[in-house]
């Protein structure tokens, strides 16, 4: 009988590199900036990593296929590294490479790294979308964008609910405002400047209804881990252990695309959710959880994805969003780094970067942004479209908690 | 009894003002103004003959089994494929069957559409078949500021004919064929090239079409004074009169040419007005139809007393009540690809057209049809080997479920002006159709702002891309959001 893989694996270091549109460097200098600081960070050599994941999404526009790219631009000696892609929980199943060989006593250090390096194509937005969906479905499904495929939501959550669509807008915009707020203390964020309401709401039209403001942005960038056992950890001399909780993914099977689904939430997110759960030991996820790095590239999806963790009840997200729950000083802070939102959004990376920052809040190093005491720290990436989607949730939180 | 046994018709939503491309144009050649009044039928951009056939196909056989027809014969001078049967692909949308079915295009002349239902009837009084489906449907681009723009619109006809049910009883056909050239367009050549007026009208339509008329009658021993109705195309209005004035007959026995409410739609002309005669035709009226183009063919109907019981399609009454007004003349002349607008680095991806997976999956991709589970019933779409009903878990246990015709509810929608897309916003959403069965569509024919969560949407093939590169034009269904007027 599996026992899933809580207190199973420790942080030993961590590493990110600043998000942005990084004109001057390619994924190799990203890497190796990321990489350097996780390095310094576990107290390490190189040397005494065994294996090691790379994720990151738009190989062809990015770095390329297999995982040479990273083995190669950290100078990696000679070891297993393999490259994951699962959109855009890409970064998360990396990390869930190099945590399960720890788990599984296949090694006793291992490294996961993301990166994507999406600002080398001349335009906004994500590189050549539709061909990331293969031959056959490229020929026939709509003509979509990331931000269409997500817009859609707001008509089928605002349908659902009977809500006007311009309420749900106004809890949208407060989510993008929230997360801007936080994105100025962050040094390391790729948008730091505050927002209004009223900036939000009037920004330039995207995909009806989000506004340029519902987006989040496009950012180049990695981040990366190195993950051992706590005994291991403790032997080389670290106190104050972040433990691993919980792991868990969940993909759409196309019920949600040709059988039924109310247009209103995220399946996966609500089954990967109450799983990790169970697996981290959490029975009331509003009480319990601390904090939070959640998938919102879009504003919308940030809305409906605090339903679907089991925070908020059904048709309640847009309230709480309302009342501040989720805001810096609320209840459950979310995207306290400043989110995808404004840390920004380099696909194979971000899985590892909100674990970068519940890393360090765990640690207390969150500078300026530092919340009290947390105990669990959650991320979720959600990679695909609301109808076809791939979940992944992490839970970490304090070893000796 | 041999004849029509259903027609159908369509012309496309947006209608262009001639008021507007003189407002746009008359600068340029102001001899445009002499044909000012009424509108012309626009194709949608993602719209062309093919498209257009195959709605005017599925109108026709509404009520009818698709699956009896032995041939479907498409006429056009537009087609996109100069080798590919582009009858095969209204075939395949209307999922024919494939096995002892011919199939047959004919093209390079205006009058394809009538010599192609002659062979049609020819074929079926000869018993080698007995239901072959006939189309005809043109989108000719135009210069700007030509009398051809003003003259030329967009449409398309389907006849169906059979020996059961006829609803108009074929009569006797008569041809003259010469090689009178009032117009051409050059193999490779993207515009027609028309000689002066005064020759087409006078030597042409003035005298081609009288004299075939007369051919016909004296070969049958018809009197013209017998025809409730004689259908002709000729889109020069003083002409048209004068071939009746020719004739002997009443003005209103000569069948309107559409110039004020669509134009001349080309190939599809003859159907279009023969078809626009027939949706107000009484049993026992005759009908006479002659078309135009190096010669000329006439044919004559007699409507039946079926045409009383005959379930009326959309026709070409129905579509062009169906009517929006393109106000814009710039958005006409992108939607024609006569202007460059910047489609953005975005709008550089690769198609990639692939024959291997449009041979696999040309049902899906054509036909719109989809998978019905044997074990649990659940219509689904796109066909997958395991059934989508999580409890049921059936493999490869399907019948084929055709989602063409059916309605859909529209669960959720966008407007994505970050989409490469020739009419921004890029509009799409989830649908839900009636009977079951789910899934992602383009939309067409609708302004974003008419689009909302719970209104019925109609299935309409329309082209998914062209691949300039290659050559390619790609086919697939989009939804039609049911909703009334609009502004473009």
């Amino acid at each position: 009988m599996a026992t899933g893989i809580r207190d199973k694996v420790a942080i030993l270091g961590m590493g990110c590199s600043k998000f942005g549109e990084r004109w001057n460097d390619g994924a190799e200098e990203l890497m190796v900036e990321a990489f350097q600081e996780c390095l310094t960070d576990a107290g390490i050599e190189k040397n005494e990593i065994q294996a090691a994941w790379l994720g990151s999404c738009f190989d062809e526009v990015s770095i390329g296929k297999s995982a040479l790219p990273a083995s190669m631009a950290l100078r990696l000696p000679n070891i297993s590294v393999t490259r994951v892609e699962n959109y855009c929980a890409s970064g998360t199943e990396a990390f869930r490479g190099a945590v399960y060989a720890v788990a599984a006593g296949a090694c006793d250090i291992a490294l996961a790294i993301g990166v994507e390096k999406l600002k080398d194509i001349g335009y906004g937005g994500l590189p050549d979308f539709t061909s990331a969906m293969g031959t056959l479905n490229q020929i026939w499904m709509a003509n979509m964008t990331a931000p269409g495929g997500f817009a859609m939501l707001a008509t089928g959550y605002a349908a659902k609910y009977g809500l006007d669509i311009k309420d749900v807008k106004r809890a949208m915009a407060h989510v993008s405002v929230k997360s801007h707020a936080n994105g100025v203390l962050n040094p390391k964020a790729h948008l730091r400047k505050i927002v209004t309401e009223e900036q939000v709401l009037n920004a330039p039209q995207i995909a009806y209804p989000l506004g340029l403001f519902d987006c989040c942005g496009v950012s180049d960038g990695s981040a990366c881990a190195i993950v051992t056992t706590p005994e291991i950890a403790k032997s080389l001399g670290k106190k104050d252990l972040v433990s691993v909780k919980a792991l868990q993914l969940s993909l759409s099977s196309g019920t949600e695309l040709a059988y039924e689904w109310d247009g209103a939430h995220f399946l996966t997110t609500a089954k990967a959710s109450t799983m990790a759960y169970a697996e981290a030991g959490i029975k009331n996820p509003r009480e319990e959880i601390s904090m939070m790095e959640v998938h919102d590239c879009f504003s919308i999806t940030e809305l409906v994805t605090m339903e679907d963790l089991h925070i908020s009840e059904r048709g309640q997200a847009p309230k709480d969003i309302m009342d501040g729950f989720y805001d810096r000083d609320g209840q459950v802070p979310c995207q306290v780094d400043g989110g995808l939102k404004c840390f920004g959004h380099p696909i194979g990376a971000s899985g590892l970067r909100m674990l970068y920052e519940m890393y360090l809040q765990l640690h207390g190093r969150a500078g300026d942004r530092q919340l009290k005491d947390p105990k669990f720290g959650l991320t979720h990436n959600l990679g695909g479209f609301p109808f076809m989607n791939v979940c992944s949730i992490a839970i970490v939180g304090k070893y000796d908690g | 009894m041999i004849g029509i046994t259903s027609y159908g018709g369509y012309i496309p939503r947006y209608r262009l003002s001639r008021m507007v491309i003189i407002q746009n144009m008359a600068w340029y050649f102001p001899v445009i103004m002499a044909v000012a009044g009424g509108e012309k039928s626009v194709a949608n951009w993602d719209e062309d003959a093919v498209s257009m056939a195959v709605a005017a196909a599925y109108d026709c056989m509404n009520g009818k089994d698709r699956k009896a027809l032995e041939g479907v014969s498409l006429a056009s001078t537009t087609l996109p494929f100069a080798d590919r049967l582009n009858a095969g692909i209204v075939a395949t949308a209307l999922n024919m069957k494939e096995e002892g079915v011919s199939n047959a295009d004919f093209s390079a002349c205006m009058k394809a559409g009538t010599t192609a239902a002659i062979s049609a009837l020819e074929s079926i009084e000869a018993g080698k078949r007995d239901s072959v489906l006939v189309v005809a449907s043109d989108q000719r681009r135009t210069k700007m500021a030509t009398m051809y723009e003003m003259f030329l619109g967009d449409g398309a006809a389907a006849l169906l004919f059979g020996k059961d049910d006829v609803i108009a009883e074929f009569k006797g056909s008569y041809s003259v064929s010469c090689d009178f050239v009032d117009h051409y367009r050059g193999a490779g050549k993207e515009f027609d090239y028309g000689w002066e007026e005064r020759w087409q009208r006078d030597e042409g339509y003035g005298k081609i079409i009288p004299e075939a008329i007369a051919g016909f009658l004296n070969k049958t021993e018809m009197k013209i004074e017998e025809f409730d109705k004689v259908i002709y195309p000729c889109y020069f209005g003083g002409t048209h009169k004068a071939i009746a004035k020719k004739l002997g007959i009443d003005k209103e026995k000569a069948q309107n040419n559409m110039h004020a409410v669509c134009g001349d739609t080309g190939t599809a002309h003859p159907f279009v007005m023969f078809v626009a005669a027939l949706e107000e035709a009484k049993p026992g009226d005759k009908l006479l139809l002659a078309s135009f183009g190096q010669g000329c063919d006439v044919m004559a109907f007699e409507v039946t007393d079926k045409i009383k019981d005959f379930k009326g399609p959309r026709g070409i009454k129905g579509s062009l009540a169906n009517r929006v007004e393109l106000a814009s003349y710039q958005k006409f002349a992108k939607f024609r690809d006569l202007i460059v607008a910047d489609l953005g680095i975005r709008g550089e991806a690769n198609p990639s057209t692939s024959l291997t997976v449009l041979w696999r999956k040309r049902k899906m991709l054509l036909g719109l049809v989809g998978a019905k589970c044997k074990k649990c019933g659940t219509p689904q779409f796109p066909p997958m080997p395991v059934c989508v009903n999580p409890d049921c878990g059936a493999v490869n246990e399907f019948d084929e479920y055709e989602f063409a015709d059916k309605e859909a509810v529209i669960l959720m929608f966008t407007g994505d002006m970050l989409s490469a897309s020739i009419d921004p916003p890029a509009v799409y959403g989830l649908i839900g159709y009636d009977g079951g069965g789910r899934t992602m569509l383009d939309f067409t024919d609708c302004e974003l702002n008419q689009v909302k969560v719970g209104i019925k949407a109609n299935m309409s093939f329309r082209k998914r891309y062209s691949d300039k590169m290659r050559g390619f034009t790609g086919y697939f269904w989009k939804a039609v959001p049911q909703v009334e007027g609009g502004d473009a």
